[in-house]
């Protein structure tokens, strides 16, 4: 059993992540990603909500109904996000300011709602909190990577210590600006896709046009 | 009047919720490979929009801003706490509601948009709206306005990008970027093009 949960624990986090092959929880992924320190955050809050909310939706997943689950699943994640928020708010005022919106937006990432419904309605309580858990730390993963390259090339910093000697603290390195600004967020995941399914070719997706090649006669 | 104008011009173009917010990217993703379906959800969009965000409007200012309960007997009370679960219910009531007044008495409509309305719940764009009107303190006309200009901003966006993708879908792309990856990159370049709308000064 060992050996299970820790499958399910690592399984989420590069062969089926919830990002980039499941394509979940996205939005706040490039949103709250222009500094490290906030990503780490981030990613914390979504894995606790995760981890928690499957563990309490498994454990009354035979006395909900299932015409008013969608419903229950919602109150349960909701309940446990303005726990985190509050804790947020009078734990690191300044992060739950950056965050703004993105710690309420926790309750409709689709990596909570899907794995409640995609595996702990079906699963016991233990199993369904690393299962959270895992696809928590999957999203935190790329979230951490994406905010990696976004802090150290856009600003020379990481956790705001700085590495790379800005010019216009008398360094050498011209920040790239662009990786400060919204667009950048989506080269960065789409390049991270790329890689990801050049390492793992199983995860391709198969074209629906296949481009024919004719022979000159 | 000239206010409310210039917050409709702002949430279309310059504040778009799928471009600079990247609110609701799962579904904008997952629904754009067809332009007809896009439209369809765009539209879905808007009209929950336009609904919740002053419908939670409401909310805030009755019943859970401090102070809000003095009609009835307690001045001191501040449920301000109790926000992200009431957006949240009022939203899933809402596109419940909507679903019936459809059915019922607009069946042509039910059809068209019938699929996308359980979506729209989980859809991030609606709930960051009224989250944003919450933390911009709109009142109640700003936040109808709001509402509806972000939804459309948002079904412009998707509509759009279903466009770039079913030209996209013959195109010769590389195995590994085949798919999500070229979505993420030609995204990309689209929020690029709206942030041009950031110069627009209101």
């Amino acid at each position: 059993m060992a050996q299970t949960y820790r499958t399910m624990l690592v399984d989420p986090m590069v062969d089926n992540n919830p990002i980039t092959l499941q394509v979940l929880g996205v939005c706040s992924a490039l949103a709250v990603t222009s500094s490290l320190q906030v990503a780490a955050v981030m990613a914390l809050a979504v894995t606790l909500v995760t981890g928690f909310s499957s563990m309490f939706i498994s454990a009354i997943r035979s006395q909900i109904p299932s015409s008013i689950r969608i419903i229950v699943q919602m109150i349960i994640i909701a309940s446990l996000v303005i726990v985190v928020d509050q804790v947020l708010k009078a734990y690191a005022y300044e992060i739950s300011k950056t965050l703004s919106v993105f710690v309420g937006l926790i309750i409709t990432n689709c990596i909570v709602m899907g794995r409640a419904e995609a595996f702990a309605m079906k699963n016991p309580p233990f199993a369904s909190f690393v299962d959270g858990v895992g696809n928590g730390l999957g999203y935190g993963l790329i979230l951490m990577l994406v905010g990696f390259i976004r802090e150290l090339f856009g600003s020379g910093s990481l956790f705001g210590i700085t590495i790379l000697e800005t010019v216009n603290n008398g360094g050498w390195y011209v920040p790239n600006g662009l990786l400060l600004l919204p667009p950048s967020a989506f080269f960065v995941i789409g390049l991270l896709i790329w890689g990801f399914r050049s390492w793992k070719p199983e995860q391709v997706e198969d074209r629906e046009y296949r481009i024919q090649t004719v022979e000159a006669h | 009047m000239e206010e409310l104008l210039s917050l409709a011009v702002k949430a279309i173009f310059v504040e778009n919720m799928a471009l600079a917010f990247f609110l609701g990217m799962c579904t904008f993703l997952a629904v754009s490979k067809k332009i007809a379906t896009a439209i369809g959800l765009g539209i879905s969009v808007t009209l929950v929009q336009a609904i919740t965000v002053p419908a939670n409007n409401l909310i805030l200012t009755y019943l859970l801003a401090p102070g809000a309960l003095a009609w009835a007997g307690f001045p001191d009370v501040d449920l301000t706490f109790l926000g992200l679960i009431s957006y949240i219910g009022v939203i899933a009531a809402m596109v419940q509601i909507l679903e019936m007044i459809l059915d019922k008495y607009f069946p042509p409509l039910y059809n068209a948009l019938g699929v996308f309305l359980p979506l729209i719940t989980v859809n991030c764009a609606i709930l960051g709206g009224s989250l944003f009107m919450v933390e911009r303190d709109y009142n109640f006309a700003e936040s109808t306005v709001y509402g509806i200009s972000s939804g459309l901003g948002w079904a412009l966006a998707i509509t759009a990008m279903a466009g770039v993708r079913e030209k996209l879908k013959y195109s010769d792309i590389p195995d590994g970027l085949q798919g999500l990856g070229i979505t993420f990159i030609s995204a990309g370049l689209m929020a690029m093009a709206f942030m041009s709308f950031s110069g627009v000064k209101l």
